[in-house]
């Protein structure tokens, strides 16, 4: 047992400590704080404190556990909402009030709620590390599969089936005269990638129901991707959208060093909210950690890696997760406050030089894999992490570092954002290395998908460069066929990558209808083009009544969406019409 | 902790003294963060605070500086415990500076308790999201960036500009939608000039608001140290008045830039590695410990908003200052100098300005059903307006259509009509509205595309 040396902020130096390693957990002081080990000299190791340490005082004792910091897995996790070391924020408030108290327990998973285990085994059965002994029915949208921890295996002796708690033994298995019983739950250590067979290619589609990610930047299952941009461009909302209505068996939302009054905004708003697809209320497939900014600034750090440890586990499973991180810049910024209090020489801007390995080594930790374990299965992990550069300045070193490792980049425009264009998406700096890896999964709705995006990309570039050109002359100066292009531009922004995330239909757009639309608009301008070239001006063309029908193609219902829209085709082509 | 006496351990040597900072010998049982006595040579006592303490030396901050300290004739002694503040109902009507010490004359008040001035995080699955409608009496507030119940909107402001007048106003002003109830204040000066204080303070008297008032009050010519505990003290007492007691709690902190500056020059002092522009490292977290203090709190009938004011130096929205703010606060009020040039009062720039909470906090049952409606409208008219503004100084009114320069009118009727508005003038958010859609009128019927047909039916005034 060692005794406090040092206490500066979140920085414990304890003597005394022989014997300990690197990253173990310790109890400091006498209200027992979680702590871990990050450095060790001599007899005294430096501790990373992950909790509040005024009042600690010199030779109060810390004890070693001898672990390192791991995440509880198993029946209990979806619905809940933790903190950033995993302690249910629910059961805290049991346990000890509206505020947060130092030192205050509760446990991740509930050790009395039993479960009802479905073994799929029988005795007698060769397991090995993954391969899937059972099944419980956790919600209605997620059967949690029970799984042979990654490092065990043999031959089970013993099956139960019934309802079982967390702790209670569910399978025993005998390997060389070894004994190992199993229960529904396990554990694993925060900062260790959980292990799979082989990696695929990420060629699937993660349809999100935001036209201007699914169509114009797509994202794959198993990707990773960045959302940067500055206070008020709704990069919040955004995530939130992105988290309630992302079509993947299961979503985690981390919310890392952001504002209360939001994090209860989404923990109120999705008790109520449905998922589009099946009905079912969406707690059923979400998991929620919490560490708001004026929670204690390390655990920030570990709240991102609990928060992917999940992430694997449930992609070991078979299943496709979506994980979303707001933001990655405050997590940069604990390291960066760690960083400074262990007078570590630093980077740019007083970053850490190992921010960037730190930060890869959580992105890489998403992908699409074939797991370990039989039945043989395919599962994904997608992260997608929101940065908050300071005064939108992009060339900040968390968002360039975050640009070196992601594959798709939502850049949200502070000017669009001023305009109210939301999502302020800006289609100019975005980007996604998965338009060719998708192409395959949109040539099921439709093999044009990538020429009417490309060309609906090329009217956009096009219109960029039109306005410089506008504010100089006035739109009136312009060239016909320029004003007909800016016309097109404008219905392409303000009815396709505008979306209403408070519209109850425009919230969601499916793949399929978002298509529809673009054809919509995109033979809009042909049909328009010819009749520009008959000689019509495009103050004529602007009159017609199609532009204002075309716009609210947004409000129509789903279930009639498509007969509209043919209603709405043999409109144009009767009416469009060249002279 | 109360157990043990008061005044058990002193420090036997200071081995260097240095801006607010001492460094001092340890002694045994020391606890971080705990508050210490440095008593004089010529018995003058300070208070200080342990900001890192270890088995050799601690570092001890002086609140007043550290001058007159000597290294041999001074001694610090250790008090085993924590910066408190004492509380009770009394605190209302009093005015503190920012050791909490009476400043009015008055003795120090009877406590009920004594309470950490660091407080402790709310829970966020304790949390209510914000959406009882504040009514600010302001159309630009109410009507484009409606305030609510446990909100924290900053105003950001620069140099010049009437901050402390729109803040005075809504501090005379605000109520809770359909009710008369008026908000306690807890009102925070940080580094500010008398003038300034000064003027709130006669404001707050000639409106026979002080009763309902907590000042903590820290002048320039204060020590910069008490800078940084004048924010801790006024939330500690807006805390406690909102949980223990049920009030809605209205807390006006000016001004924050002087707050983070004298984060920078402590940060200094104490040698840390800076940040952007000399700031240290933790000033978010630093700030979002202060502004994470509002809310509402489930089976708790109070709530504490908080109204900062800073301003933006050089009127840099990027500045560290104001962007760490707006990446704390639910949106942000924006004074805009070219408004403030025309004349106009409230200078407030429509554009700039937010209310993450708006949503929430309007509506049928809450404000008006139309509200949302109007909101989107007219902020929609005065951007086209402003936009062919620009057009028009570059090619001329003349190239402009009738239309636009229906708008370019609109636009106008929008500053002088709807953003400006008197001192002491207390807009019904009804009245706010109506002006909105007196403006529409002004308009085609067709161009008001955000407006369903209903409410158009319903309040578009009639044409004669």
């Amino acid at each position: 047992m060692g005794k406090i040396w040092r206490v500066s902020g979140p920085l414990v130096v304890a003597e005394g400590m022989r014997g300990s390693k690197v990253y173990e957990v310790v109890q400091v002081g006498d209200e027992g704080l979680i702590g871990e080990v990050i450095g060790l000299d001599g007899d005294q190791a430096v501790i990373q404190t992950h909790e509040e340490t005024q009042g600690l005082k010199i030779g109060e004792n810390v004890t070693p556990t001898g672990r390192i910091l791991t995440v509880d897995l198993g029946p209990g996790l979806i619905g809940s909402i933790y903190d950033g070391l995993q302690k249910s924020l629910l059961t805290l408030i049991e346990n000890s009030g509206h505020f947060i108290k130092r030192g205050a327990t509760s446990e991740a998973l509930s050790p009395s709620a039993k479960w009802d285990f479905q073994p799929v085994l029988k005795v007698g059965d060769r397991v090995q590390g993954g391969d899937i002994i059972g099944v419980v029915p956790e919600t209605e949208l997620v059967a949690h599969k029970i799984m042979v921890p990654p490092d065990m295996g043999g031959v089970i002796t013993e099956l139960n089936k019934g309802a079982y708690t967390i702790e209670d033994m569910i399978c025993r298995l005998e390997n060389n005269g070894d004994k190992t019983d199993l229960t529904l739950m396990q554990k694993w250590p925060v900062r260790k990638p959980r292990p799979y067979r082989s990696r695929r290619d990420p060629t699937d589609l993660l349809v999100t129901g935001m036209r201007i990610i699914d169509y114009m930047f797509p994202l794959s299952l198993g990707g990773k991707a960045g959302i940067p941009g500055g206070f008020g461009t709704g990069k919040t909302v955004t995530l939130q959208q992105l988290a309630r209505y992302a079509q993947t068996h299961l979503n985690i939302y981390v919310g890392c060093g952001e504002r209360g009054n939001e994090m209860a905004d989404v923990l109120y708003s999705f008790q109520d909210l449905t998922d589009p697809l099946t009905g079912r209320p969406l707690k059923e497939k979400e998991i929620f950690i919490a560490n708001t900014s004026n929670m204690p600034v390390v655990a920030r750090e570990v709240s991102i890696f609990v928060g992917i440890t999940i992430g694997e586990y449930f992609r070991d499973m078979g299943y496709d997760v979506l994980l979303v991180a707001d933001s990655t810049s405050r997590w940069a910024e604990a390291m960066r406050e760690l960083g400074g209090r262990l007078e570590e020489m630093p980077g740019e801007e007083g970053f850490p030089a190992y921010m960037g390995s730190r930060l890869s080594a959580f992105y890489e930790r998403a992908g699409r894999v074939e797991t370990v374990g039989s039945p043989d299965r395919v599962g994904s992990l997608t992260a997608m992490g929101a940065v908050s550069p300071p005064g939108a300045d992009f060339s900040e070193p968390v968002t360039q570092t975050t640009l070196r490792i992601i594959e798709a980049l939502y850049s949200l425009d502070v000017s669009l954002a001023n305009k109210r264009h939301f999502p302020a998406i800006s289609w100019l700096s975005s980007y996604s290395l998965y338009v060719g890896s998708t192409k395959e999964w949109w040539d099921k709705i439709d093999t044009a998908w990538e020429d009417t995006r490309n060309s609906a990309m090329r009217i956009l570039q096009k219109e960029a460069e039109l306005e410089e050109i506008v504010r100089l002359v006035g739109p009136e100066a312009m060239p016909e066929a320029d004003k007909l292009l800016l016309l097109s531009a404008k219905m392409l922004r303000e009815d396709f990558l505008m979306q209403n995330a408070y519209h109850h239909i425009d919230t969601y757009c499916a793949p399929k209808r978002a298509h529809l639309m673009m054809k919509t608009m995109m033979r809009f301008y042909e049909l328009s083009q010819g009749m520009m070239e008959s000689g019509m001006t495009v103050a004529e063309i602007r009159q017609s009544p199609m532009i204002t029908k075309i716009s609210r193609m947004k409000d129509i219902e789903n279930d009639v969406f498509e007969d509209k829209v043919k209603e709405l085709w043999a409109e144009m082509e009767s009416g469009l019409v060249a002279r | 902790m109360t157990t043990e006496p008061l005044y058990v351990k002193e420090a036997k040597s200071i081995s260097k003294a240095k801006g607010s900072l001492l460094f001092v010998e340890s002694v045994p049982d020391i606890r971080f963060g705990e508050i210490v006595d440095v008593r004089l040579a010529n018995g003058e006592v300070k208070l200080g605070q342990a900001i890192d303490i270890s088995k050799e030396t601690s570092v001890i901050q002086v609140f007043g500086g550290v001058s007159e300290v000597d290294l041999i004739g001074c001694k610090v002694r250790f008090k085993g415990e924590t910066l408190r503040l004492p509380v009770s109902k009394d605190l209302l009507g009093r005015i503190f500076n920012g050791r909490a010490e009476p400043m009015d004359g008055a003795p120090p008040i009877v406590p009920e308790d004594y309470l950490d001035v660091n407080g402790e995080p709310i829970n966020p699955a304790s949390r209510i999201p914000p959406a009882e409608f504040i009514e600010s009496g302001l159309s630009c507030i109410d009507g484009l960036n409606a305030l609510v119940r446990g909100q924290k909107l900053p105003i950001f402001s620069g140099s010049g500009l009437p901050h402390n007048r729109i803040v005075a106003q809504i501090m005379r002003q605000a109520t809770v939608k359909g009710t008369d109830e008026q908000f306690a204040i807890v009102f925070a000066a940080i580094g500010v000039s008398y003038d300034d204080a000064s003027f709130f303070m006669k404001n707050l008297e000639q409106t026979g608001s002080l009763d309902r008032t907590v000042a903590f009050i820290n002048t320039a010519s204060d020590p910069v140290i008490e800078r940084i505990s004048t924010p801790r003290l006024a939330l500690t007492a807006a805390e406690y008045l909102a949980w223990e007691h049920d009030m809605h709690v209205l807390v006006i902190i000016t001004d924050m830039t002087n707050y983070c500056e004298a984060l920078r020059e402590l940060s200094a002092m104490k040698e840390e590695i800076p940040s952007r522009r000399g700031y240290p490292g933790y000033m978010y977290t630093d700030l979002a410990m202060i502004y994470e203090r509002a809310g509402r709190i489930k089976g708790k009938e109070g709530s504490v908003t908080i109204m900062p004011i800073l301003t933006m130096p050089d009127d840099d929205i990027t500045h560290p200052i104001p962007d760490l703010t707006g990446y704390i606060t639910e949106g942000q009020v924006v004074l805009s100098r070219a408004l403030d040039r025309k004349g106009i009062y409230p200078p407030i720039d429509v554009f700039l300005s937010l209310s993450r909470m708006m949503k929430e906090g309007i509506g049928p049952g809450k404000t008006r059903e139309d509200h949302n409606n109007v909101f989107m409208q007219s902020y929609a008219v005065y951007a086209e307006g402003v936009y062919l503004r620009e057009i028009s100084t570059i090619v001329g009114a003349d190239a402009l259509t009738d239309r636009d320069r229906q708008y370019l009118a609109a636009a106008d009727r929008f500053e002088n009509e709807f953003i400006s508005q008197g001192e002491n003038e207390k807009r019904t958010v009804e009245e706010t509205l109506g002006i909105s859609w007196d403006i529409f009128a002004s308009l085609p019927e067709e161009e008001l595309k955000l407006i369903s047909q209903e409410f158009i039916k319903k309040y578009l005034p009639k044409k004669d």
